[in-house]
């Protein structure tokens, strides 16, 4: 086992490495580019050579790359070409507010999916399949933003319940978090449910579910003993993919909320070309994704010991 | 063999199980489906008792209906069905539960598949006595330690901490057997406890249930289609057709003056010690099983029996009769024309075939060697370099096979035979040595470079149909593709002729080239299998297992199809099999193995006396005969197949050898010795001293007549 964790952490760094390098050469490959975009469009050319001396752009690029993932390692992301501020100063901020939003929607999504998924398939074709199934196809076809707007409607300004905007201008409130996960959790929830309503459809028509039935055990057994765990080696891959889609896919729900978050600034920074924020937000993305992947793969051979034992 | 019967056991107990009047539906789109009609069936305390039937005759669904499980939509119609005096219609689901597991507990066919992968064994086991009895964990693990240990598990506490991948089958089984005991349940239903297990572990398997049944005055409900392991294990058998039960009676009853039309087919239909494929062929019964809702009138075996009568047999429903009215013994059985039928008479006008005269050698095998490389892939052995391991899959294998000749390759699952025919096909190239057809050497050739002739010359009949064939294609578009590809015809109308050729030679209706795999039954896709290896007019066949997975009659019929076709075309036959009686009956020769290795090779009647190779010995013992006059001689072998990978250093078979000489066994190879002109025994025991060992089976010597019933 420690085994199988040790070359899976070699992976992921070295996957690491590889799509830093493709990150630097899109965004620094050219040098003129990067005093461009920082000296603003009426910089001169001495100028804009001056700059490239001076922060030492004139040297190779492959020693450029190596120099700046040792400043990314040592805590340097850079300044931030628009605040004129260290990148450290605001991404970390919004990174962690999007954290917030992540972990409390992927939860709650988790459990909600889990929940209706094994709910639907082990009994499957019932009148509770089926209405389970119906609810989720339908949320999960509305976009972000149309749910986001129905549901503000509703809440907001039908029954005054929930405040419209999520900016938590006046610190961290609870409250403002509501509607931003309600939108996610309807709009995600319905592919893990989905999956699992199949997974757990598919165990229960195995022969060791008939075993678990006549050794007479309680049906509530059958279900979280022998059934449960068997049924989520499928959707747990799935489940994984998720938190990848809650770090960078949530953009618009972000914006819809006005809520300061990791998505918000990754795309205000591609628009205005922010290199330095680009890159940080880049590596953090991919981090997430191969360090949930890493995570997904070691969870899977836990979950499904005929795995873990070849 | 108990001597008590029926509903009352002489001891005025009441039985543990008391079944009247018993249908069973299941509800479909197309309406109720009646699977199991007015079964009748008591068992005593302590009594075993088997239920015999091919697939679809409702033996199963009897025992879902005991266990109150049959699914949402099946239930009970009509009758009652008493365990212990109480009525199961009437339980509570609470109740039933109760009962399930605890007083009736149940082993099955697949014993990989009944349990659950992701639990360990311990966990699977204790939680029997934690929720029925709601003892401690402790305890509970005790007792499922004990009863490990009382199911002859060598290393109890290392297995419990396994998952059931990592056991073998025949432990599997084991593991099930000790979940089913596990609360001393009254009554133990057995689904086809050994169908998936090798020979030499079925019969561990069969004497481990008997022995602990008899310890705890356990009930048995056998359900099986094998005739052979009926007689070994049951007092009384009802043989069910359709679902209802067409004769019951004392297995030796029933044996020895089967009464029935098609209990007498099932007996025609296996191949018996004194069945010969040219003087006494098996007689497949004519016909399918009619589905449940396309039962004829009057006896549902009418269609399929020789001595149906018009007006008489398709009238009314055919009720049960007594055989002999001796309460203690009672035979029944369902059909109007029980005492008119001369069974022996019918069978004298049986067909009887000429002898295939072997021709010049076709298939030389010439001290074929497979190894594979095992590359060890831990830290510590990519550190130190030497991680490479050989697995010996197969080791000098030799021997010919002429035109027209059947050469059977037995052995257990892991002895080499699939290996051997992946080499034959091509699929796999030999490490070392010869496989020459008609001169040429095939085994160095794989088959993308094969020629087409090379191809078609050498086919092979698979041993799953329902998996060989394509779901999606027509039958006619997977035998014509075949012709095609082999370069036989290449003109459509041509082809299309050839294909309804080879459907004639199989003896299936020409219309059948437009069918889907799905509208045909097992037996018939075993054909269109026969008839897709037989395209290309091969010189050699390979039979895998070709009947294994089919129902007594169809594999009747199938197996002598199959020789029809050989006598026709002079095919050399290729027979992989593990069943014994299946071998004796059709081959000419065979060549026994045992981890990758030949221990044995000679002529049918060689290897089936002495001198045996101590494998042989317990191969042969292991089988069951379906024959209560064939005496038997009792050897069963201890311990697992060893690995492969570490395989013993001396004789492969020492770890496991009844006759085991001493430590020269454990580490020297062998000696081939030659006893006449090609039978050979691979052992250290001298061939006089193997000589002398007495014969496993003992046929009476009687003249191919049934000894006559007595009048009831």
């Amino acid at each position: 086992m420690s085994q199988l964790i040790l070359r899976r952490v070699g992976m992921m760094i070295l996957i690491m490495l590889v799509v830093a390098l493709l990150l630097f050469l899109m965004n620094e490959g050219d040098p003129r580019l990067i005093a461009r975009s920082v000296l603003g469009p009426y910089a001169q050319d001495q100028q804009l050579d001056a700059w490239i001396a001076q922060h030492g752009y004139d040297r190779p690029i492959m020693v450029r790359y190596f120099d700046w993932i040792g400043r990314v390692l040592s805590g340097d992301l850079g300044d931030s070409i628009i605040y004129k501020r260290p990148v450290n100063e605001i991404f970390w901020d919004r990174l962690g507010n999007t954290g917030i939003l992540a972990g409390v929607t992927f939860v709650v999504m988790v459990v909600v999916a889990l929940t209706l998924g094994v709910l639907a398939g082990m009994k499957e074709g019932s009148a509770q399949d089926r209405v389970i199934s119906v609810f989720s196809i339908t949320t999960t076809s509305i976009p972000e933003y149309a749910s986001a707007v129905l549901l503000a409607w509703i809440f907001v300004f039908g029954l005054g319940w929930l405040p419209g905007t999520s900016a938590m201008t006046g610190g961290f409130n609870v409250v403002e978090l509501i509607l931003p996960v309600m939108v996610l959790t309807l709009y995600g929830f319905g592919y893990v449910a989905r999956m699992t309503r199949a997974s757990m459809a598919e165990v229960m028509t195995n022969h060791y579910i008939r075993t678990a039935m006549l050794k007479g055990l309680p049906y509530r057994h059958i279900i979280m003993k022998h059934a449960l765990r068997n049924a989520l080696i499928a959707p747990f891959t799935v489940i994984m993919l998720q938190i990848n889609w809650l770090l960078s896919g949530v953009v618009v729900t972000e914006f819809a909320f006005g809520y300061k978050g990791f998505g918000a600034l990754l795309l205000e920074a591609a628009l205005r070309r922010d290199i330095f924020v680009i890159e940080a937000c880049g590596l953090a993305a991919v981090f997430v994704a191969v360090f949930t992947q890493t995570i997904g793969d070691l969870g899977y051979t836990y979950l499904n010991p005929r795995i873990r034992f070849k | 063999m108990a001597d008590h019967n029926g509903k009352d056991n002489g001891n005025g107990e009441a039985p543990v199980l008391d079944i009247s009047g018993l249908r069973l539906s299941y509800y479909t789109r197309a309406g109720e489906i009646p699977a199991v009609m007015d079964f009748d069936l008591t068992i005593a305390k302590g009594e075993s008792v088997g239920l015999v039937g091919e697939s679809g005759c409702g033996k199963s669904t009897v025992a879902n209906g005991i266990m109150r499980y049959m699914g949402k939509n099946g239930g009970i119609v009509g009758g009652t069905i008493k365990f212990q005096g109480r009525d199961m219609a009437e339980m509570s689901e609470e109740e039933v539960r109760r009962v399930r597991g605890k007083d009736i507990a149940m082993i099955y066919q697949e014993p990989m598949a009944a349990l659950n992968p992701s639990l360990t064994i311990a966990a699977q086991l204790m939680e029997v006595p934690m929720i029925h009895e709601e003892v401690s964990e402790e305890e509970a693990f005790q007792r499922a330690y004990d009863m490990l240990s009382a199911v002859h598990i060598p290393d109890p506490k290392r297995l419990m901490d396994s998952y059931p991948h990592q056991v073998s089958g025949g432990q599997q089984q084991r593991v099930v057997i000790a979940m089913a005991l596990l609360s001393r349940p009254a009554l133990l239903l057995l689904d086809e406890p050994t169908t998936a297990l090798d020979v030499t572990v079925e019969a561990g398997i069969v004497e481990l249930i008997a022995e602990l049944s008899k310890e705890s005055g356990t009930s048995l409900l056998y359900i099986s289609h094998n005739l052979g392991l009926m007689l070994e294990v049951c007092d009384r058998i009802c043989v069910m057709y359709s679902g209802e039960v067409v004769e019951e009676g004392h297995i030796s009853s029933i044996f020895s003056w089967p009464k029935h039309p098609y209990t007498h087919g099932l007996f025609g239909c296996i191949p018996l010690p004194h069945a010969d494929k040219n003087a006494r062929p098996l007689n497949a019964i004519k016909g399918q099983l009619p589905l449940p809702h396309q039962r004829p009138k009057g006896c549902y075996f009418g269609p399929r029996c020789e001595f149906f009568q018009t007006g008489r047999c398709d009238s009314d429903h055919i009720p049960m009769e007594e055989v002999f009215t001796d309460d203690d013994d009672a035979h029944r059985v369902r059909c109007l024309r029980w005492n008119e039928i001369d069974h022996d008479e019918a069978r004298t006008v049986e067909t009887t075939r000429d002898p295939i005269e072997v021709g010049d050698t076709v298939l030389e095998v010439d001290n074929m060697r497979k190894y594979y490389e095992v590359k060890e892939s831990t830290l510590a052995a990519m550190v130190s370099g030497g991680s490479v391991r050989q697995v010996k899959a197969n080791e000098s294998i030799s021997f010919d096979a002429g035109e027209g000749e059947t050469v059977a390759i037995v052995g257990e699952s892991g002895c080499g035979k699939s290996t051997f025919a992946k080499v034959l096909m091509g699929l796999e190239t030999a490490t070392e040595g010869e496989v020459r057809l008609d001169g040429t050497d095939l085994g160095s050739i794989e088959v993308k470079k094969r020629t087409p002739e090379q191809l078609a010359s050498l086919q092979m009949v698979f041993q799953n149909p329902n998996d060989t064939l394509n779901p999606s294609h027509s039958i006619g578009y997977q035998i014509g593709r075949v012709i095609k590809r082999f370069g036989i015809e290449s003109d459509p109308a041509k082809i299309q002729e050839r294909v309804h050729k080879l459907l004639d030679t199989v003896k299936l209706p020409r219309d059948f080239v437009n069918r889907k795999p799905r509208q045909l039954s097992g037996g018939q896709k075993q054909r269109v299998g026969i008839a897709r290896a037989f395209a290309g007019n091969p010189k050699t066949v390979i039979a895998d297992e070709p009947i294994s997975a089919l129902d007594v009659s169809v594999a009747a019929a199938v197996t002598e199809l199959l020789m029809d076709i050989q006598r026709e075309h002079r095919t050399t036959l290729l027979f992989i099999s593990h069943d014994l009686s299946a071998v004796r009956y059709l081959a000419d020769r065979i060549v026994v193995m045992y981890l990758g290795q030949i221990m044995e090779r000679g002529t049918t009647d060689e290897v089936f006396a002495p001198p045996y190779h101590p494998y042989t010995e317990a191969l042969l013992s292991a089988v069951p005969i379906a024959d209560p006059e064939v005496e038997k001689r009792r050897i069963v072998l201890e311990g697992n197949l060893p690995s492969p990978l570490d395989p013993p250093k001396g004789c492969p078979f020492s770890t496991r050898c009844q006759r085991k000489v001493g430590s020269i066994c454990d580490d020297e190879p062998p000696p081939v010795q030659l006893d006449g002109d090609d039978h050979s025994i691979a052992c250290h025991i001298p061939l006089d001293e193997l000589r002398e060992v007495e014969p496993v089976i003992t046929i009476p010597d009687r003249d191919l007549e049934a000894p006559a019933a007595p009048q009831a």
